[in-house]
C-alpha cells in the first residue's frame, strides 16, 4: 500500500468549488463512492475525497475550499504534485433499477462519475445559492433546487435512490426511502483503518467509516457519524 | 529496527504495511471490550494531529481468541500494548499473554485520552514483571515532571526497555465557533511538534537508564530516526506518518542507511548515542589538536 504521486493538469472553478484534475498514471478510479486520500506537499495529513470524473487518463475531484488542507488542494497549479492513496472503502452498489441520485451542496462530488457509470439517471440535487448550483452542470438529467426548497420536498417514490450531501439532507432521504444508499463523511487521517479517527455509530455501534463505508446500506440501524455535512472534509 | 507506534496501524487492515515492519504493536487491549470515545476524535493543528480515539479495542478475551493468532501469522514478531486502569488489570492481562507468541508486552502507562491508572508505573511494571517472562517495555509520557525518574524506578521494578514517548495532551478549538474541535476538548498531539519533546525524553532516559529505548514521535524522514537514536534510542516507531504515508517504513528505512552512510557510520545502530559523546569527543579532539570554534567542536555531520 502505497501512495502514487500524480501531477496535476489543473484546476477549474466551479461555481465557489474547485475541480482538480491529476495526470491519472496507473491509479484505477475504482468504483463510484469509493474515496482516495489526496496530500499536496506540506500538509501532514491528507484528505478523503471521492472521484468526480474519470474521464481517460485523468481523475478529477470536486472540492470545496473551506478548511486548510481543501484550500490548499484547490490551490494546487499545473504541473505540482499530489499524494494519492486509494481507491478506498465501499462505494455504491450499481445493481440497482430506477437509479435516481440525490445530492446537496458539494455532496454531489461523487455523481459524475457514478451518472456515467449507471447511464445517467435522473439526478436531483440542492444548493444554497444559485453560485453553487453551477456545479449541476456536472451532472446529466439534474434538476435543480435552492434554499429554501430542500431535495426531500421533490423526492417521489419508486426510485433506487443513491444520495450523498449534508448530514441532516440524509437523515432526511432516509426516512423517507430507508433502502436509499447513502455516502457518508467523517474526518480521516488515513483512509485505511489505521487511525480509528473516522468512527462512527453503524448498527448501534462504533464502526470505521473508511472500512465499512463510505457509502452504507441505509438500513434501519445506522446511525448519522457526527461530523458537518459535504461529501469532502476540509 | 522499524516499529510501528501502538495505535497507529492496524495490522489486519493494511498487513502489507505491516510486512515492512520489523515488529508490529497492537493498538492498547485493555481487560473489556472499549468502543473509544465519541466521535469527533481527531484534528489536524498547524504543528501536528489531535487524536482522541479512547483506546478502542476488543477486550483481551476477543484479542487472544480472534486477533492476536491472525496477527502472529503475518510474520513479523508482535509486540502487544496492555492497559488497563489498576496494576492487576495490568498483571492479569500480561498472565494471559505469557504463554502466547507475543514477542514483547508494552505496558502503556501512559494514554492521555483515559483515565490514568490509579496505580503508579513502578506498581504496575512489578506486577506485570511478576505475572509474566516476557520482555516488557514501558510506554511513557513526555508529560511528566521527570520521565527520566521514573524511568529508572520502571527499570527497577523489571522493565526490561522503554517505549519514549506517547502523545502529549492539546486542545484545538474550531476557529469560527472557539468550541473544542474534538468531542473530549482535549486530545493526544502526536506528528512534529513532538519530536523535541521526544528527543528530550529519549536522551534523558538512556542517560538515566541504558536501558534499550524504542523511540517515537513525530519521525517522518530517517534524519528524524537518526536523531532519536543519536539521542538513545535503539529502535524507531512510526505514528502519525504512517496515516499520510503507508510507505514511510521502507522509505524512512533507506533514508535512515543513507543518513548514517554519510556521516561513515555503517550501521544506523552505531550512531545510539551519539548525542551523549560530546564532551567525550571534544576532549579526544581538541587533544589531537583539531579545530575549535567558539568553544564548540565542529563535528563531521
Amino acid at each position: 500500500m502505497s501512495p502514487a504521486r500524480l501531477s496535476v493538469v489543473g484546476v477549474e472553478p466551479v461555481g465557489p468549488y474547485a475541480l482538480v484534475r491529476l495526470r491519472r498514471g496507473r491509479v484505477e478510479p475504482g468504483i463510484p463512492g469509493q474515496f482516495f486520500m489526496l496530500r499536496p506537499a506540506g500538509l501532514l495529513l491528507p484528505r478523503p475525497m471521492s472521484l468526480c470524473l474519470a474521464p481517460p487518463g485523468e481523475l478529477g475531484f470536486l472540492v470545496d475550499p473551506i478548511g486548510p488542507g481543501t484550500r490548499a488542494l484547490a490551490a494546487l497549479e499545473p504541473g505540482e504534485e499530489v499524494d494519492v492513496l486509494g481507491p478506498l472503502g465501499n462505494g455504491f452498489r450499481l445493481d440497482v433499477a430506477r437509479p435516481l441520485l440525490v445530492g446537496g451542496g458539494i455532496g454531489l462530488a461523487p455523481f459524475p462519475y457514478l451518472s456515467e457509470r449507471l447511464g445517467w439517471p435522473p439526478a436531483l440535487l440542492g444548493f444554497r445559492t444559485a453560485h453553487h448550483a453551477e456545479a449541476a452542470a456536472l451532472v446529466p438529467n439534474a434538476e435543480v433546487v435552492l434554499e429554501p426548497t430542500f431535495v426531500t420536498e421533490r423526492l417521489e417514490p419508486g426510485f433506487d435512490v443513491l444520495a450523498c450531501g449534508p448530514e441532516p439532507m440524509l437523515e432526511a432521504v432516509r426516512r423517507l426511502t430507508p433502502n436509499a444508499q447513502l455516502a457518508w463523511e467523517a474526518p480521516m487521517a488515513c483512509g485505511f483503518g489505521a487511525c480509528y479517527g473516522c468512527a462512527v455509530e453503524i448498527d448501534g455501534r462504533l464502526a470505521r467509516l473508511c472500512v465499512e463505508g463510505p457509502v452504507l446500506g441505509g438500513h434501519a440501524g445506522c446511525m448519522a457519524p457526527d461530523t458537518a455535512g459535504g461529501a469532502v472534509a476540509a | 529496527m522499524i516499529l510501528n507506534a501502538s495505535g497507529c496501524l492496524d495490522p489486519l487492515a493494511a498487513p502489507d504495511v505491516a510486512r515492512s515492519l520489523d515488529a508490529v504493536v497492537t493498538k492498547t487491549v485493555t481487560p473489556l471490550p472499549r468502543e473509544g470515545n465519541a466521535p469527533v476524535r481527531i484534528a489536524e493543528t498547524e504543528v501536528g494531529m489531535l487524536n482522541s480515539i479512547g483506546l478502542a479495542n476488543p477486550g483481551i478475551d476477543r484479542f487472544l481468541a480472534d486477533v492476536l493468532p491472525q496477527l502472529l501469522d503475518l510474520g513479523p514478531p508482535v509486540w502487544v500494548s496492555v492497559g488497563g486502569f489498576s496494576a492487576e488489570d495490568y498483571a492479569a492481562s500480561c498472565a494471559r499473554l505469557d504463554a502466547t507468541g507475543a514477542a514483547v508486552l508494552e505496558l502503556n502507562l501512559s494514554c492521555p485520552n483515559v483515565a490514568a491508572p490509579e496505580d503508579g508505573a513502578t506498581a504496575i511494571v512489578a506486577a506485570a514483571r511478576a505475572a509474566t517472562g516476557k520482555p516488557l517495555y514501558a510506554k511513557l509520557s513526555p508529560a511528566l515532571p521527570d520521565v527520566a525518574a521514573v524511568a529508572t524506578a520502571a527499570a527497577e521494578a523489571g522493565a526490561d526497555g522503554l517505549s519514549l514517548v506517547n502523545t502529549i495532551r492539546g486542545l484545538a478549538l474550531d476557529p469560527a465557533t472557539l468550541r473544542p474541535r474534538l468531542a473530549t476538548a482535549a486530545g493526544g498531539l502526536s506528528g512534529p511538534a513532538l519530536r523535541p519533546i521526544a528527543l528530550a525524553a529519549v536522551h534523558a532516559c538512556y542517560r538515566a537508564t541504558r536501558l534499550p529505548i524504542v523511540g517515537m514521535g513525530g519521525i517522518e524522514t530517517g534524519r528524524h530516526a537518526l536523531e532519536l537514536i543519536a539521542a538513545g534510542a535503539s529502535a524507531v516507531a512510526l505514528g502519525t506518518v504512517l496515516f499520510a504515508d503507508p510507505a514511510a517504513p521502507s522509505r524512512v528505512r533507506s533514508e535512515l542507511a543513507a543518513e548514517a552512510a554519510r556521516r561513515e557510520l555503517g550501521d544506523p545502530a552505531a550512531a545510539r548515542g551519539a548525542a551523549h559523546d560530546m564532551r567525550q569527543a571534544a576532549v579526544a579532539t581538541i587533544g589531537n589538536g583539531a579545530r575549535q570554534e567558539s568553544g564548540r567542536v565542529r563535528l563531521k555531520l
